[in-house]
Parts: structure tokens; C-alpha cells; sequence
């Protein structure tokens, strides 16, 4: 569990909206809805969804909890096939040998070669397993707060997309700007000001 | 509210200039938690690193790193004489007997390296929400201190002295190097 290991790298988020209706069980049918598959695809060069904290690799929401306290504790994962670039490269050659003996020429054009390059690759994601990720993610609903415990860009894509489409809500990132609009208590005056502020110039 | 992608560009120059104005306040001495409004003893120190970027004449952009736990700061010090920001810097922060070390960057506020204080760690399942709560926690006293020293900050920079006050005071720091 990412949570409780010694360090962290934490993205922010404010969310924003409300859910209608009983929320813990909508929240819990939108885990379920955008689960990770148990059965890992084989087609598929990238998957990701949720997956309980306390079993990312099996998961299952009705039986481990997402509820802690007052908070939604879930994961986030991210299974990725990634060929090593040396074993697309390997199997190139062997094919484009091979194809050279059957035609009898002594070189493939472009084309020929792309093609080859693409039917390698096919087969490799189809051979090799995907590599996990798992990202927790806490939510406190009342106060609309959000911690995704990671700062990877790709991953925070993935989760924006994801949250989006299992919960309807959005989440809005927490970087200076929105932290002014979703967490200050500034009047729009001064929120006006922030706004036309231009960076400082400190050296005489 | 302005898109999120251009509002990022477009303010990401408010975080770094809040990164280097944490720096003038560790190097000045500044009571970190009555600008908090705390009764907290909370304190900032200066870590591991600290990263400045300086815009040159022309589209190119200087970077100075600096690394290292007992590394002098002179680097930095004559890069903001020379009119560079902080971009990023690792902060040792104490909250009464606490302490947190993080890593901030200042155009997204990510926090990367944060560790917080120890705590037990145990196997037993209904020991585990606890344990869970307890670290949130402390992850949560990270970000209200960052939050709160922020808007402050904001606050001091929107206000109409600042120029004479505020401003002169990190630009006399800058020049006593």
C-alpha cells in the first residue's frame, strides 16, 4: 500500500460537484464499473483501473473496503506492456532475413521493412505480460479534497479520464492558480488581483 | 475559471515566486507560525536541494542545481542576484516534535521525497484503517502549512505597500549577498 510506505510524491485535486443520491454505493458502483479486469488482456498494450488498496492484484470491491473513516481509499492501476526496444530490434533482423531468403533479393524496401516492424511488434505485446502500477488514491468527499499518490504525469492523465467517467465529477489539479479559485477564501476583488499579478523581478 | 492548461502556464511564475520567498524567510529568520497563525511550533529549513531558473536575452533559460546535504547555497545566492527564481526546493519542516522532509516544485505545488514521521506499522487487518488515517494526516499537515504560507504570501503581495515593503525587504536580502 503506497499510503503507508515510507515516502510519497502527492498530486492534489479539488473535485468538483456533488453526487446524488446515496453516495457510498455510488461510489462503490463506479469502482465496479471501471475495475481493472482480473484477467489480464492480452490485446491490450495499456489498461488501467481501480483496484482495492488492500488487494491491487486481485481485485474485488465487495470483498475489500474502500471506506476508511470518512474517507474513499482506493487504487489506481496501471498495467503497461512495453517492449524492450533491443527485442523489437532482435526479432527485425530475423524476419527481415528471412524474408530476403524467400524472395531472393538482396534488400526490403521501406515499406516491406515498416510492415515487418509492425507484425514483430504484434506478436511481442501478445507474448509479453503487462507490468502493474498501483497508485492509491484518497478522497475526501465533504471537504471535495483529492490525493492521487503520484506525480507521474501519464498517470495523472489516466486517472483524470478515469474518475471522470466512473464518478461524473471532475477533478480540477491543485496547482497555484487553482488553489486560489477552489481553496482561498479571497474575495473576487482580490481574487481579481491575484489574477493581475506579473512575475516579481528581484535583481536591481 | 480560466482553462486549466493555460492557467497553469500562465501562473506557474506565482508558485516559483513563493518558493524563493520561502527562502528569504528560512534565511531571515521570519516566525514561520505566527505567519501561519498557529500555536504550533512549526519551523522550515532548507534540505538537500534547491533548483533556480534564470531566463536569458533570448528563448534560453539558465538552470542551477544544487545538491547535497551539507552544500553551500552560494550558487544560488548569485543566481537570484543575477535574477533568478526558485523552481523547486527540499524543506525540512518541524511541526512542535515532528518532522517532514519534502520536496516542492513551484509551478505545480507536486510534492515528490515527503516523508513523514514514523509511525508503527502493523499487519493486524483492523489496525490497518488506523495506520492508513494516521499517515493521511501527517501528509495533510504538509499541505495546510504549504496552502496557508501561500495564500498568505498572496495576501502580502496583493496589498498596496507591498511594493515599498514586502518587495524592498526580499530584495535587501538579496543584495546583502
Amino acid at each position: 500500500m503506497g499510503l503507508i510506505s515510507s515516502t510519497h510524491s502527492i498530486s492534489r485535486y479539488h473535485v468538483d460537484g456533488k453526487i446524488e443520491g446515496s453516495i457510498t454505493e455510488k461510489v462503490r458502483n463506479g469502482l465496479i464499473k471501471h475495475s481493472i479486469p482480473k484477467i489480464e488482456s492480452e490485446y491490450d498494450e495499456i489498461l488501467a483501473g481501480w483496484a482495492p488498496v488492500e488487494s491491487p492484484y486481485n481485485p474485488d470491491f465487495n470483498k475489500f473496503s474502500f471506506l476508511f473513516g470518512t474517507y474513499f481509499l482506493f487504487s489506481l492501476r496501471i498495467d503497461k506492456k512495453t517492449i524492450p526496444a533491443k527485442l523489437i530490434q532482435k526479432y527485425m533482423v530475423i524476419e527481415i532475413e528471412k524474408k530476403k531468403k524467400e524472395s531472393g533479393r538482396d534488400f526490403l524496401s521501406k515499406n516491406e521493412k515498416s510492415e515487418i516492424k509492425e507484425t514483430v511488434t504484434d506478436i511481442l505485446i501478445h507474448k509479453i505480460p503487462a507490468i502493474p502500477n498501483v497508485y492509491d488514491v484518497l478522497w475526501n468527499y465533504e471537504e471535495k479534497n483529492l490525493y492521487l499518490y503520484t506525480t507521474q504525469k501519464a498517470a495523472n492523465e489516466f486517472f483524470e479520464t478515469i474518475f471522470l467517467k466512473s464518478f461524473n465529477l471532475k477533478p480540477i489539479r491543485l496547482f497555484p492558480y487553482t488553489i486560489v479559485e477552489t481553496k482561498s477564501k479571497f474575495s473576487n476583488p482580490q481574487k481579481d488581483r491575484v489574477l493581475t499579478l506579473a512575475p516579481l523581478k528581484y535583481s536591481r | 475559471m480560466l482553462d486549466i492548461a493555460t492557467a497553469y502556464n500562465k501562473y506557474k511564475f506565482l508558485g516559483n515566486d513563493f518558493l524563493t520567498w520561502i527562502w528569504f524567510l528560512i534565511e531571515t529568520d521570519q516566525t514561520i507560525s505566527s505567519l501561519l497563525n498557529t500555536k504550533d511550533a512549526v519551523t522550515l529549513e532548507v534540505g538537500n536541494s534547491i533548483v533556480l531558473e534564470n531566463k536569458l536575452g533570448d528563448k534560453s533559460k539558465e538552470k542551477i542545481t544544487i545538491k547535497g546535504d551539507q552544500a553551500g547555497l552560494e550558487e544560488g545566492t548569485t543566481a537570484l542576484k543575477k535574477g533568478a527564481w526558485v523552481t523547486q526546493i527540499n524543506l525540512i519542516c518541524k511541526i512542535n516534535e515532528d518532522e517532514y522532509k519534502f520536496t516542492i516544485k513551484g509551478e505545480s505545488f507536486n510534492i515528490t521525497s515527503l516523508k513523514t514521521p514514523k509511525i508503527e506499522l502493523s499487519k493486524k487487518k483492523d489496525e490497518i484503517e488506523g495506520l492508513v488515517l494516521e499517515k493521511a494526516f501527517s501528509c495533510f499537515k504538509i499541505f495546510e502549512v504549504i496552502d496557508t504560507l501561500f495564500l498568505k504570501y498572496l495576501e502580502k503581495r496583493t496589498v498596496d505597500d507591498w511594493n515599498n515593503k514586502g518587495l524592498q525587504d526580499v530584495k535587501n536580502w538579496i543584495e546583502s549577498f
